[in-house]
């Protein structure tokens, strides 16, 4: 009995002492995180900076932050097609729907061409070939709703001719990417090294390797990597994620299980640059919501100004 | 065992001879043994696993997580002593919520100038699935609120009317209601509004058109429909406001017997009632014409298109208008409301927004505050198109403050046939305006 409970001991001390080992090297393996971390975050600018900034700086910098929209459609995405075409895209200071094939009912530059990789390859040239003096992009599907004022206050003071890949980001391995469903936004800079890899059918071939496809936003990612440009997250002052590919009503949803105290507080940024998913009446909702629905008497006195679009009327 | 394992350890060749040696060993004498070792090392291992996995790995993750959600509930319950109490079986609420960062002066002093009481028509059944989720969202904006049940419940709290629960007791519960808060709260609240546990309600948007009026007004404002009622009515379900003059002589009709149950249709017979005792059907929509208070939910009225054969055409009193003009960007109700809608509207309202938007209305600022603050906004971008928006909201607001001028001392001083002309006469200066 005595052996046995002294082997039951000796037991338990060599066990403890090789989990303690195990833990050791598991905490060891990520190892340092190095570059990988200095461009993971972005932040929009503090109110502080820009109220340090002079009258006439700030009508500069919201001349300077111009948006170009990218829609990238499809004749089955019609319903949804034709919401974004009413809603949210007429924020961008140009939007251009690319389409797979034309449709009679809306306007498109069609593409003629069935491959979403491809597409979207054609569709960033063509954006950066006819930027005119738009340095920012945002690529999205109708089926993200993007609160383009938003993004703007986001990329403010960050210099296009710098490159940014932002927008909510993800990792599969090795390889940090923006989802494609909460909207990809990319500096002029970023476009440049796109078009220019585009060219190099090795590190970023245009049909993808035939066995395994893999996603057009890991592709982009790989090519974008190629280029040194990396994907960062981008949050609010609070860390709250600012790009969502989850509807407004499935992450309520969502709260409400997680934090059913603290429902609205815990779930989304109040500066929110887009929701994905959304179907195309919530978009109509959501259009209602942002620009026009408000309580009376609570005022926020940006820094900036943006003014309504023309010829709209639901915002 | 272990040592004599060490022993015989030497000899190459005998190292198979070692291990059976051992494992004679071990299975004759001491296989218990063996079987403790491997259970001491298996709890060993997990034991230091749970230990290092509570201490080691709890502390980077609350590293990680910039510690929001680790807040003890100390602080929080402290927060919630300071901006609501409860008295009795009402929430009385101190102060406004507020965003970080926002200016809410405006709001803050509507909130001391238009107190409002607001009472929910809830049931037992109701409470959790339901009245929680109003009295977590747009409840905390009103001054005073009390949540009404056939019973009593003192930890959500309710009132218990004594009542039963159904549709044919909805009036029941309505009279009873509005006794009670006149009888408990007269004095807590300039206007009482009653709202459903489907109804959203945005109390500040309320005040700011409550704020062109006075509480000694006999006038009830809400969503208003034609027919059953010389001045119409106003929809139960998307919520009314009556001001305090109001509510004196609606408990004095039943007090007289002008008013008795008359029907369980809770807002018609209040339409009614309100009529007979000389209280006016207000007009609650924006400085363009449009509506605040709605039946349905927001996708219903943004992008439905009611069947021509629907009810609702012959029942709403001004002309019903669909798409994105159905609605005032200053909504104050809309009815049929989940709780997940209701956090979402919650979210919509006070939360999200597009930063430095100029909205398109710019809605004129009561007469009741101070003449507005002489901050001059730090950038004004060159206006073009929005010039007309301003123009055509100051033309109306013109137009309405000088016919409500006119109505309010017609009202005062005769019965309701004088109020009725006077309406028909304002509708009549509206569309000479358009």
């Amino acid at each position: 009995m005595m052996s046995e409970g002294c082997s039951f001991m000796k037991g338990m001390f060599l066990g403890g002492i090789f989990c303690l080992v195990m833990s050791l090297f598991g905490t060891f393996s990520p190892g340092p995180q190095g570059d990988g971390h200095l461009h993971h975050h972005l932040k929009p600018v503090s109110k502080d900076e820009l109220q340090k900034l002079s009258e006439a700086q700030m009508y500069d910098l919201t001349q300077q932050v111009r948006v170009y929209c990218v829609i990238m459609v499809t004749p089955k995405l019609l319903v949804y097609w034709a919401t974004a075409n009413d809603t949210w895209s007429k924020h961008c200071d140009k939007s251009v729907f690319y389409t797979s094939e034309s449709s009679k009912a809306l306007e498109a530059l069609d593409l003629q061409e069935d491959d979403e990789w491809a597409r979207l390859r054609k569709a960033i040239t063509h954006a950066y070939e006819n930027a005119g003096d738009l340095r920012w992009f945002f690529v999205a599907r109708p089926t993200t709703f993007a609160i383009i004022e938003n993004l703007k206050y986001l990329v403010l003071e960050k210099d296009p001719s710098q490159p940014f890949y932002i927008g909510r980001t993800e990792k599969s391995g090795e390889l940090e990417y923006v989802e494609y469903d909460g909207g990809i936004v990319l500096s002029y800079e970023a476009m440049k090294r796109l078009v220019e890899i585009f060219k190099d059918e090795e590190k970023c071939p245009a049909r993808g390797h035939a066995l395994w496809k893999m996603s057009e936003e890991k592709q982009l990612a790989t090519c974008l990597k190629y280029s040194g440009v990396f994907a960062e997250n981008g949050e609010d002052a609070q860390g709250k994620s600012l790009f969502n590919k989850k509807s407004v009503t499935s992450m309520i949803s969502d709260s409400m299980g997680k934090n059913p105290n603290d429902v609205v507080e815990s779930c989304c940024s109040d500066l929110a640059i887009t929701f994905g998913g959304m179907p195309a009446g919530q978009m109509q909702v959501m259009m209602y919501g942002v620009y026009r629905l408000r309580p009376y008497g609570h005022d926020f006195h940006d820094s900036l100004t943006f003014l309504p679009p023309k010829d709209s009327d639901n915002d | 065992m272990t040592f004599a394992l060490l022993k015989t350890t030497g000899d190459v060749k005998d190292t198979t001879s070692m291990f059976y040696t051992v494992y004679e060993l071990d299975t004759m004498k001491g296989g218990n043994s063996r079987c403790a070792f491997s259970l001491g090392f298996l709890v060993g291992t997990c034991t230091l696993y749970v230990f290092l996995r509570q201490v080691w790995f709890e502390e980077s993750f609350s590293w990680q997580r910039d510690g929001k959600n680790l807040t003890p509930p100390g602080p929080e319950l402290n927060n919630n002593n300071l901006t609501q109490r409860v008295d009795g079986s009402a929430l009385i609420n101190l102060k406004l919520p507020h965003q970080s960062g926002e200016d809410g002066h405006v709001a803050d002093e509507l909130f001391r100038n238009v107190r409002i009481l607001c009472w929910v028509m809830t049931g037992p059944s109701n409470l959790q699935s339901k009245a929680c989720h109003v009295k977590a969202t747009w409840t905390r904006h009103c001054n005073v609120v009390l949540f009404m049940s056939s019973e009593e419940d003192r930890s959500f709290p309710t009132v218990g009317l004594g009542t039963g629960e159904g549709r044919d007791q909805l009036y029941w519960k309505t009279i009873r209601a509005f006794h009670y808060v006149l009888k408990n709260h007269g004095n807590d609240a300039d206007w009482f509004l009653k709202a459903d546990d489907d109804t959203f309600v945005v109390v500040d948007n309320l005040r700011w058109i409550l704020s062109n009026y006075t509480a000694d007004q006999p006038i009830y404002f809400g969503k208003r429909f034609k027919p059953y009622a010389k001045q119409g009515y106003m929809s139960g379900g998307a919520g009314y406001v009556l001001s305090k003059e109001a509510l004196r002589r609606f408990v004095e009709g039943f007090n007289t017997k002008v008013c008795t149950h008359t029907t369980p249709v809770e807002d018609l017979a209040m339409g009614q009632c309100l009529e007979k005792m000389g209280v006016l059907a207000g007009d609650s929509r924006d400085t363009m014409l449009r509506e605040t208070f709605h039946p349905f939910i927001p996708e219903h009225h943004l992008t439905g298109k009611f069947s021509k054969t629907f009810w609702y055409w012959n029942y709403c009193f001004y002309p019903i208008v669909e798409g994105p003009q159905c609605c005032s960007d200053l909504a104050v109700s809309f009815h049929y409301v989940d709780p997940l809608l209701m956090y979402t509207l919650e979210y919509y309202t006070y939360h999200l927004r597009a930063y430095g938007y100029r909205h398109r209305y710019q809605p004129p600022e009561p007469a009741v505050l101070d003449p507005p603050s002489q901050t001059v906004k730090p950038t004004e971008v060159p206006q073009t198109t929005e010039e007309h928006v301003y123009k055509k909201s100051s033309n109306a607001v013109k137009l309405r403050t000088e016919a409500r001028k006119t109505f309010q001392t017609e009202k005062l001083t005769n019965g309701t046939q004088k109020g009725n002309s006077m309406d028909s006469s304002l509708t009549s200066r509206h569309q000479s305006q358009e």
